[in-house]
């Protein structure tokens, strides 16, 4: 290491958690580990994970980073931190002192937020390790099967990573089970009750088809594939599982990037600033916190939005400006109960939607652009007309409302077994080559045509994929 | 909370796990299916003519992009700006990245993908030529020498002339001969002790002990110590190809049919550097009159005036004639032009190619009419048709697409005679 030693690592640790309890964080376990450039790129490439199945995507995603990094276009992130129990860090080891010391703050930051929101709650921390360990050696085990082989494995896992974000978003929200299904399928079924029964026609009973699968659009098209499918075999079946049960691992953190960086940047600087570094630790710790959180313009960083808005909500609920009071009310909550509770019970979208104030937006000089031609063009800027519309398109270019919405509708359209999904259009159209190239890819899962319907220009359309090839076709 | 855990870097395991290594591989095996699958377009651009071999060239590429459901272009996006955005303003290109995205929000677009990988020339030679599955062409036995090209070292032996004696490997020998006679010393000496009747004892050291004594004594080497090297002569069958690019140079060659026929040549060339030791290259330009030329005067120097073709071949076959023995040089010779030949000249060039096509292994002809012109053009296509030699092959190039397939078809007839 530098100019340092591990045992002055761990000695600010210790400080550094003194700081941590007494400000209420809450985290799980902590191990750090420390690694050269060469480590961290490999846990960049394979998510962070110490242990991770094998799939030439990651090969791909390591040339790229390596490439990038010898070139000096990126440099490597300070810290890499995983959701797990206890949570892993790594520290780059010819990092300097104070980048250490800012890191490893930083870190308890995330620590506390995995530990504590609510939308992390599903994914089983204490259990992390173990199960990407044992997704890895199944995959490994069916790549060295004689009878299935690394290209058989591949195929699938191909088609599967194309689908993979098709899934359930909110995880918090219970999945009803068929029969669950079943009985709310009937209950609507049923003739509202009217109270003016005797002057109107008696309203009829239609029978609901309870055969229809699913009786509910599904989001999950992985897993209803595997439990659809009679044609799969159990390896198979089993890809579907570890990749559709990875992605929901992932889809937290990809809810929270905003409020998950804003959160640790907001603590390590808290907690920093009560070390009392001296003078030239602290300068440098000046830099390197506003490296991380500075603005970018054209760009949009998630560190620069969420520490500013966490900054905001503080400082209404300590120091509200008396207009803020005339329109909100005063505050019933301290700054900090309000800033612990914000970390628990939202997430992104929820996040910006309640916090993000017109006065905020004009501050950091939000805006919307749009593509004309081969140019992206500001089309509307914060002010009092456009901080709304600026706001939503923010809001829905967060997070997984950043993909499509795309459901099962139909596992047996036309009584032809053709899988039928359907794209919930909300003013943005689908890439039309991603969407036949990953169409192909259902349909290679499904093993029968496929249909996607969507909306282009303005114009219902409905993608076909089968034996033939692809088609797309306009209706009605 | 409890106390942290700290793992301290270890380089043995930073360099034990390079844990990425096998799908690192993987994706480079599909790089590669991806560049086979994709040869023909990359043939087709410019950009890879006339390179040299070590030059790494931008190969894009399809297949290797992680497709998934996307947004696409009419999607807005929300980005920062610098205090003072204003309606109308550029903040950036579409399709790639730029505006709007933090950098861990990417992923969602298209267009993050990166679409082109590195190649040299060399892979790239290699796997256009394993994309032709050709098998190994048999060169008549004729035109190969044999030659002593080099001398290898190969093992060692107990025999050999005194220069081949190998100092070092002989003193090891007599090391070891010499350990392995230590004991048979020592028991030697014991027993010589026991019958003068002086039993060794501990407070007896005076007496020479066992390990001291041989060395004193001399331990000369022995000739089976001696370890000579072995050295084979490496006889290589050396062969030899000329490959003869003729080309109109005439006023109605224009840029873009000599850019096609450039192609050609280079396909050419690097296939016969394949399968050949010694490769060597003739240029010879012509309209009325051959004459042998440079690379760079080759394609860059326009001529004007008309086109006796025969007038190439005939330099061609002069030069064979003069430089490149039969019996030592495979010939291959190809020929590019537009067809615009002087009526007068057909029989003259017909014979010429006949007499050409005798002497080469593969004689090719090759007529380059961008899209279209073949239909108010005379064509030497016809003409050529009479040519009854089974090594002659001959090509319509249209358009740069056309280049890959038919020079596979060119080759395909090499094939077929051998």
């Amino acid at each position: 290491m530098a100019n340092y030693e591990l045992k002055e690592l761990i000695d600010w640790d210790t400080r550094i958690r003194e700081k941590v309890d007494e400000f209420g964080l809450d985290c799980y376990p902590q191990e750090f580990e420390i690694c050269d450039h060469t480590g961290m790129l490999g846990y960049m490439a394979y998510s962070g994970m110490p242990s991770h199945y094998p799939h030439w995507s990651y090969g791909k995603s390591y040339e790229k980073l390596k490439t990038l990094y010898d070139h000096g276009v990126s440099g490597l992130p300070y810290e890499m931190v995983i959701n797990s129990s206890p949570a892993i860090a790594y520290l780059m080891r010819d990092n300097t002192l104070l980048l250490q010391i800012l890191t490893m703050a930083h870190v308890y930051g995330h620590n506390d937020f995995f530990k504590n929101n609510f939308t992390y709650k599903t994914t089983r921390a204490e259990l992390t390790i173990e199960t990407f360990k044992a997704h890895a050696s199944r995959v490994r085990r069916y790549t060295e099967d004689p009878s299935i082989g690394v290209d058989s494995v591949e195929r699938i896992m191909d088609a599967a990573h194309a689908l993979s974000w098709q899934c359930r978003r909110n995880l918090a929200i219970r999945k009803l089970s068929r029969e669950e299904q079943v009985r709310r399928a009937i209950e609507a079924a049923q003739p509202k009750a009217d109270p003016y029964k005797k002057i109107h026609r008696p309203r009829e009973f239609h029978e609901p088809d309870l055969h229809k699968r699913p009786l509910e659009p599904e989001e999950d098209i992985l897993l209803f594939i595997r439990d659809n499918n009679p044609f799969l075999a159990e390896w198979e079946k089993d890809l579907l599982t570890i990749v559709d049960e990875e992605t929901k691992y992932f889809i937290p953190m990809m809810e929270t990037k905003i409020m998950n960086e804003g959160w640790a940047s907001y603590w390590h600087k808290k907690i920093v600033e009560s070390l009392e570094l001296d003078q030239g630790l602290h300068l440098e710790f000046i830099v390197r916190h506003n490296q991380v959180i500075r603005p970018i313009p054209g760009q949009l960083n998630p560190y620069h939005l969420g520490f500013r808005i966490w900054e905001d909500i503080y400082r209404r609920h300590t120091d509200p400006t008396p207009e803020e009071i005339k329109r909100d009310g005063a505050p019933v909550k301290s700054g900090m109960e309000r800033l612990f509770e914000v970390r628990e019970v939202e997430r992104d979208t929820s996040f910006l939607r309640r916090y993000l104030t017109e006065e905020l937006m004009r501050d950091m000089d939000l805006f919307e652009y749009q593509a004309r031609g081969s140019d992206l063009v500001v089309d509307k800027v914060s002010d009092t007309e456009g901080w709304r519309e600026v706001k939503e398109t923010l809001i829905r270019g967060v997070g997984t409302s950043s993909l499509p919405v795309i459901k099962v509708e139909d596992a047996d359209f036309g009584h032809n077994h053709t899988l039928y999904v359907k794209h919930y259009h909300d003013g943005r159209d689908l890439h039309l080559e991603y969407a036949e190239k990953t169409l192909a890819y259902l349909q290679r899962l499904w093993g029968r045509e496929c249909m996607l319907e969507t909306i282009l220009q303005g114009k219902r359309s409905q993608l076909c994929y089968n034996e033939r090839g692809f088609s797309i076709r306009a209706l009605k | 909370m409890v106390d942290s855990i700290f793992r301290e870097y270890r380089p043995s395991d930073a360099e034990r796990s390079d844990r990425s290594a096998g799908d690192r591989m993987r994706h480079r095996q599909k790089v590669r299916e991806s560049i086979r699958e994709n040869i023909a377009d990359i043939i087709a651009e410019e950009s890879i003519i006339g390179k040299d071999r070590d030059r790494v060239i931008k190969v894009p590429l399809r297949g290797v992009k992680e497709y998934r459901f996307v947004y696409g272009d009419n999607a807005p996006g929300a980005g920062q700006g610098d205090g003072n955005s204003k309606p109308g303003q550029v903040v950036g290109k579409t399709g790639r990245e730029g505006a709007g995205k933090g950098e861990d929000m990417a992923g969602d677009r298209p267009g993050v993908d990166y679409y082109e990988t590195d190649v040299t020339l060399e892979e790239l030679v290699e796997i256009m030529f394993e994309d032709l599955e050709l098998p190994n062409l048999e060169r008549r036995a004729l035109r190969e020498v044999e030659t002593d090209l080099s001398s290898k070292r190969k093992g060692y032996r107990h025999v050999g002339i005194r220069v081949r004696l190998d100092k070092r490997r002989t003193a090891r020998q007599r090391v070891m001969r010499k350990l392995a006679n230590i004991h048979n010393e020592e028991d030697r000496i014991q027993k010589a002790a026991e019958e003068d009747g002086e039993p060794l004892t501990a407070d007896q050291p005076s007496v020479p002990l066992a390990p001291s004594a041989p060395s004193r004594r001399r331990f000369p080497f022995h000739h089976n110590d001696l370890r000579y090297k072995h050295i084979e002569v490496d006889t290589r069958e050396e062969s030899n190809a000329v490959v003869m690019c003729i080309m109109d140079t005439s006023g109605s060659m224009d840029t873009m049919k000599k850019y096609l026929a450039r192609s050609f040549f280079f396909l050419l060339f690097q296939f016969i550097s394949t399968r050949y030791r010694n490769v060597e290259i003739v240029f010879i330009a012509h309209h009325t009159e051959a004459r042998e030329v440079t690379e760079e005067e080759f394609f860059y120097k326009g001529e004007s005036g008309g086109t006796f073709i025969s007038s190439g071949y005939q330099k061609a076959l002069e030069i064979v004639a003069e430089r490149y023995h039969r019996s030592l040089w495979n010939v291959y010779a190809f020929h590019c032009s537009d067809g615009d030949n002087f009526d007068s000249d057909n029989p003259a060039a017909l014979r010429a190619a006949q007499a050409l096509a005798d002497i080469c292994n593969l004689f090719g002809y090759g007529e380059i009419k961008p899209l279209g012109s073949r239909y108010y053009e005379s064509s030497m296509l016809n003409v050529f048709r009479r040519l009854d030699a089974p090594n002659f092959h001959t090509v319509l190039i249209e358009r740069k697409e056309d280049i890959w397939p038919s020079f596979k078809a060119f080759l395909a007839k090499d094939r077929i005679k051998e």
